[in-house]
């Protein structure tokens, strides 16, 4: 559904993507782990469109995203921090993207936006609102469109337990659903519950990229935060040999 | 409404709130009647608005434009992310700027004009205080899209209306004298067309036909292009002006990494 080939992207002299070649298909949800700064959010970010990849290619359904804009309406962004306008009130927001996406969108999903109780901040401006419910907003604008692809950056940081396993719950049921989802993270609990596969980038390079079964199998481990422990030493072993 | 109508609303209602085009609009409106008050002949007070609009307007111009936009970005953002052109939010952002300081320059200069000095001069100092705050404007978001720190861009900004304002024209006094041998009338008309205040000066004074006030490019201008003309081809350059920052600006927002 999702192909990427040969990504490449520098800021400066510093690489953050180098040759990234992954393809990922409906019905997955992955999960992009690493270190900070390994290049997690560029890489998400040049599938958005809102980084210019340096070289290389990206399609969706079989037809060239980079560059393009009409792909996005089948996209739902939640950004690590989402940034909004100051003086805008929440329900203004939500009007206001929902009028900007008039007639790129068949129906609108406001589940999320019942569940975590948006109605009743709605009279509030951004600036004023915490930050764990501008999380909240953020999740309902990724969600609203109903898009066929999830890209979630960090989206349970911040949020309070009880929203945190709203938002899970509602990442699941979308998964059943058939979309095709990423996730960062660094909880790797989370991810166990949330993905069915896991992508590792280090230093701009994916490391691995497979199913967590798998990596479970592998290593032999019933946990996936052992099972990654486990291959990153066996890695940085061999990359020192 | 077509995508970018309902971009520009958001960016207009956005650029409305803010106090400071109310208070420029006011200041202008102040000016311009005082003004026009103190002598009793209106085209002495068109001459000292003319003197104020080349330098006030330039400057609230690309300032407000470029503040706008750094302050926009987080709106930028949120934008670039949906299914829209990402040439469409740079246009938006363009057009509620000059949608917006049309408006204030139109209350603030153009109702004073027409009740004191409703004149083709008149008329032709509102005309051109709009196109420099157009040209402004697009000088300004060339910056911003060019630089991606907020204080950097207002330094840059700022030094570009003082080069324009101020240091062009001493600039090209020192080279006339420096080549005072030279025949430099054509070069002149060439520095002439570099400079978005100098073309607003021109216009007005050709329109005002005062030769003592004029000065020598002016002079100059209705030497080799007639009144009429000149002041055609004066407005025509002034357009560019306004229109290849823009179109620079919008290619390389295009490729710009958010």
């Amino acid at each position: 559904m999702l192909e990427v080939t040969n990504l490449t992207k520098s800021f400066g002299k510093l690489k953050v993507l180098d040759d990234v070649s992954v393809r990922m298909h409906a019905g997955q949800a992955i999960s992009l782990i690493g270190p900070n700064g390994s290049g997690k959010t560029t890489f998400l970010k040049c599938l958005l469109g809102l980084v210019m990849p340096d070289g290389g290619a990206m399609t969706l359904q079989g037809k060239s995203i980079v560059g393009g804009w009409d792909y996005k309406r089948q996209l739902g962004y939640m950004p690590q921090i989402g940034r909004y306008p100051d003086h805008i009130r929440v329900g203004q927001l939500f009007e206001m993207i929902q009028e900007i996406r008039r007639g790129t969108f068949e129906k609108l999903d406001e589940e999320l936006m019942h569940a975590f109780g948006v109605a009743e901040f709605a009279h509030k401006t951004m600036r004023t609102l915490s930050g764990g419910t501008r999380q909240k907003v953020s999740a309902c604008l990724a969600l609203l469109f109903d898009p066929a692809v999830l890209i979630l950056d960090e989206p349970t940081a911040g949020l309070d337990p009880m929203a945190s396993e709203i938002l899970k719950e509602k990442i699941l049921a979308e998964k059943a659903k058939g979309k095709l989802i990423l996730v960062t993270s660094h909880i790797i609990s989370d991810l166990e519950e949330l993905t069915t596969d896991v992508m590792y980038i280090m230093e701009g390079k994916v490391r691995f990229y497979q199913p967590i079964d798998t990596l479970k199998s592998r290593t032999g481990e019933q946990k996936l935060n052992r099972a990654l422990a486990k291959i990153m030493t066996t890695q940085s072993v061999t990359t020192k040999q | 409404m077509l995508p970018s109508f309902r971009i520009i609303k958001y960016v207009l209602m956005d650029i409305l709130q803010n106090r400071i085009i109310i208070g420029y609009t006011l200041f202008l409106f102040a000016v311009s009647f005082g003004l026009f008050n103190l002598g009793g002949d209106s085209t002495k007070g068109l001459v000292g608005l003319l003197n104020i609009v080349l330098i006030v307007t330039p400057l609230v111009s690309i300032v407000f434009s470029t503040i706008h936009f750094y302050n926009s970005y987080e709106f930028i953002e949120l934008l670039a992310a949906q299914p829209i052109r990402r040439s469409l939010i740079v246009w938006s952002e363009f057009w509620g700027l000059t949608i917006a300081l049309t408006l204030a320059t139109l209350v603030g200069i153009g109702v004073p004009v027409v009740v004191f000095a409703a004149n083709a001069t008149g008329i032709s100092l509102v005309l051109v205080a709009v196109g420099l705050s157009v040209v402004f404007i697009s000088i300004a978001l060339l910056a911003s899209v060019l630089t991606r720190d907020k204080a950097k861009g207002i330094g840059v900004v700022l030094l570009l209306w003082f080069l324009f304002a101020l240091l062009y024209d001493a600039l090209v006094l020192f080279l006339m004298f420096a080549f005072a041998d030279y025949p430099l009338e054509k070069a002149m008309l060439g520095f002439v067309c570099l400079n978005p205040i100098d073309l607003a000066r021109v216009v007005v004074l050709l329109q005002m036909d005062i030769a003592a006030l004029m000065g020598y490019t002016g002079a100059l201008f209705r030497e080799f292009l007639g009144t009429n003309w000149g002041i055609v081809f004066a407005l025509f350059v002034l357009a560019v002006w306004a229109i290849v920052p823009m179109l620079l600006a919008v290619r390389v927002f295009n490729r710009k990494d958010l």
